[in-house]
Parts: C-alpha cells; structure tokens; sequence
C-alpha cells in the first residue's frame, strides 16, 4: 500500500470502518511512514475531540409538544372515534351506552370546552406514553418554580403537597390551546397527576368543572388570576381531594 | 393505514429521534430558532411521507429529511451559507504552518482548556464538512447510513470526513493562535 491509497483509507482507518484486510495493511504501511503516523494522529484527535467535547444540542422540552400539536389528525381531530381501539374496552362500551342514551349529545359539534377537555387528556396521555412527564424532575418546589422563569410569561405557583399524599414529582413545559403552559406532575400512589396552570383568560375566573374523558378524569378551578386542570387516572374523588388541598394551600397566605 | 394510526407508529418510531434531528438542524443552521423551525417542518414532512416509510432505520430515514429541509431552509434565507469556498491551497498551507512542533494541532487539543474552540471551529467550517462530521462522531451514524443521509458516494464520505477533520484542526490552531496573539 503506497501513500496515497493510506491517505485516502485513514478516515475510516480511524472509525473502524475498513475491513480486516485493508486494516492489517494500512498498519504495516503505518509501521513504516511517518507522514502517514502523522496524518493519522490528526485524523483521531479530530475525531475523539468532536466525538468527547462538541456540544450534542438536546431538543428543547417544548419542541415534541409543538411538534405533535402540529401534526394532522391529531388534536385537530373529532374526540370520539380516534380513542376507542386502543384505551380499553371498558372505555368503548361505555362510549357505546352513551350514544344509546343520548344520540343527539354526540350530534352536536365539540365545544371549545371539549376541545380544550380532549387535549389535556391527549397531553396527560402522551406524556406518560413518551416517558416524558417531566423536564425539571425534582420534589423541591424551590427547584421546580424557578425553573418556568424565563420560559413562561407567568409564574405558576408550586406547592409539594407530600404530606398529604400527592408528593411533586416535577414539572415541564407543555402547550395547551395554542399557548405554553406550566405542567407540574405529581403522584398519588402508582398513578401520575398532570396539573396545567396557566393564566385565566382575560383573568376572569372560569366555573368549576369536573368530567371523565377516555377512562381518565379531568377537574379544573381557577383562584387568583390562575386556571387549573388537574387529570389522572385516580378516582374522581381522590381528584376532588386534590384539588381541595392544593386550593386550600394555594389559599394559604 | 387510518390517520390515527398512522400517527400513533409515527409518534412511536419517529418523534424518539427527536434529540438528533434537533442536534443536525441546530449544527447546520448555527442557531437555536431556525433549528427548532426546521425540525417542525421536518417533521411534518417525515410525517407525510410516512407512508412509504418501510421502517428499517427510522434515525437514518428522519435525517436525511431534517438535511434536506435544512438545504433548502439555507437556499431560501442564507444562501452565503452553501458557497462557502474551500479553498484547498489555503487550507494545506494553514496546516503547514500550524503543523510546526511547538504549535501542532494535536497537542493543542490535547489539553482541556483549550476545547472551548472546538465548537467555535466546528461552526466555521463549509456546510458540507460540517454535516458528515456531525453525523459521523455525534450522531454515530456508519459511513454507509451517512452516504444515504447526505446523498453521495462512500467514497466521499471518506474525502469529506478527512478534509474536514484536517480543516478543523487547523481552525483550532488558528483560532488559539489569534486569541494568544490579542493578549
């Protein structure tokens, strides 16, 4: 092997990519040229130096959601009929029961409520599908509050409620009609809660609602400027007690 | 395949390689924004063709749709970017000078304190250095799967992994050489 063929083989001399052959005879040529040594000294530092040092940029946290937001037939899409093959059985059947009981419920359009209802359980759900509920994982509330500023227009307010149950696990950015959000993720047992807050619209506040979506139940409450969507899989009443401790701390002075 | 299952495999086979499509656009446009928009679009283009997608290499597939959008994203608004010259005889004449004993390339990045020039010099290189480059030793990505993401020969792959690795030794040494000489 002269020079020239070393030369233009050191590259992948260097990441492993030739076979044995050309291996075992780019190394006797190496043995013998120091110009070659030398060329491929600068190839490895080249390659460790970028491969140990250069910055890898991780996707920022906000990115996925705006990403599956944006994509067709997703949240866009009529609630009904996208969840029946693959939340359980149970879920159908009474989705089947309802439309026996009340056809003319399920004629109307969506309202922007139901709408709003729909994504927040498709967030809750994907959130646990992606195995990313969190951005910032911590139980420190002092952790877990500064980490909004700067991303979010507001600060939502952050309580560990541990002591009564429902330990913080974390929050992350998510988006909720059109608009990010603060989602802050707690735990009741085996089971995740999502709470989205963000700023009441036009900073009225908005009447209490508590539904079931899909098997998963949804309560929301606004205090203080805020509106709140709290959703799990928990049993609705262990939700209305969340949504009671959680009030009554945010109520605290 | 109905819409939503279609996006429920897309969610399940493509969104995880969100972290590299992300890492590609953000080293070929240099900047936080216009990756994040790039991707976005990528996306939905991957989605579009998901259809004819036959899912043996999702991360390979996906990349070579973020450089494409990419390409065109620079053709569109920093067409300066894609005719960076390179010019050959500059470049072997730097590496002459950079290769004298007390200030080779090798030694300089052998020391920690000085790899703060390594993203600067990996930045300036000529796009399509750059792109094999982080394909190759960020994204691990083989030399044949990188032929298929960039569309050329593996032969070029080499070339281009070469000359790219020689010209950013050398703009690391330019670049120390410069900040030594300002103190």
């Amino acid at each position: 092997m002269d020079c020239k063929e070393a030369q233009e083989l050191l590259p992948a001399h260097v990441d492993r990519e030739l076979g044995v052959r050309e291996s075992v005879e780019i190394d006797k040529h190496l043995l013998s040229c120091f110009a070659c040594q030398a060329e491929y000294a600068k190839q490895q530092a080249a390659q460790a130096a970028v491969k140990r040092r250069a910055t890898y940029y991780a996707a920022p946290g906000h990115l996925g959601s705006r990403i599956r937001l944006a994509l067709p037939s997703d949240v866009a899409s009529p609630p009904a009929p996208r969840t029946w093959n693959w939340y359980n059985v149970g879920a159908a059947l009474l989705s089947v029961v309802a439309i026996t009981v009340s056809i003319g419920l399920y004629r109307t359009l969506p309202t922007a409520g139901d709408r709003l209802a729909d994504e927040i359980v498709a967030e809750h759900v994907r959130s646990l599908m992606l195995n990313h509920a969190t951005d910032v994982l911590s139980s420190d509330r002092h952790t877990v509050k500064p980490w909004f500023a700067g991303k979010l227009d507001f600060s939502p307010p952050v309580y560990d409620l541990a002591t009564a149950g429902f330990p913080l696990v974390g929050g992350r950015l998510d988006y909720l009609e059109h608009r990010p959000v603060a989602a802050l993720v707690y735990r009741f047992h085996q089971h995740l809660i999502n709470l989205f807050v963000a700023p009441a619209p036009g900073g009225k506040a908005v009447p209490a609602q508590s539904l079931s979506r899909q098997g998963y139940h949804l309560v929301s409450w606004s205090h203080a400027g805020m509106v709140y969507w709290a959703v799990s899989d928990v049993e609705p009443a262990e939700l209305d007690r969340f949504r009671e401790i959680l009030l009554a701390r945010t109520k605290l002075p | 395949m109905t819409d939503e299952t279609k996006t429920r495999r897309f969610e399940a086979m493509v969104l995880p390689h969100l972290d590299a499509a992300y890492n590609l656009a953000r080293w070929l446009t240099r900047n936080d924004r216009d990756a994040e928009d790039v991707v976005q679009e990528a996306f939905l283009r991957a989605f579009k063709f998901f259809g004819g997608f036959r899912g043996e290499n999702g991360r390979a597939w996906l990349l070579g749709i973020v450089r494409n959008t990419c390409y065109s994203w620079l053709r569109q608004n920093r067409k300066q970017d894609l005719n960076t010259p390179f010019d050959e005889e500059a470049h072997s004449l730097e590496l002459q000078r950079q290769s004298q004993p007390d200030n080779n390339p090798e030694s300089i990045l052998a020391r920690d304190d000085d790899l703060r020039f390594l993203n600067q010099a990996l930045e300036k290189l000529p796009l399509e250095f750059r792109e094999v480059i982080v394909l190759r030793d960020l994204e691990d990505l083989s030399y044949k799967e990188i032929a298929e993401v960039s569309a050329i020969p593996l032969g070029t792959v080499m070339s281009r992994l070469s000359r790219g690795r020689r010209l950013l030794l050398a703009c690391v040494g330019q670049m120390k050489q410069e900040s030594c000489d300002g103190l």
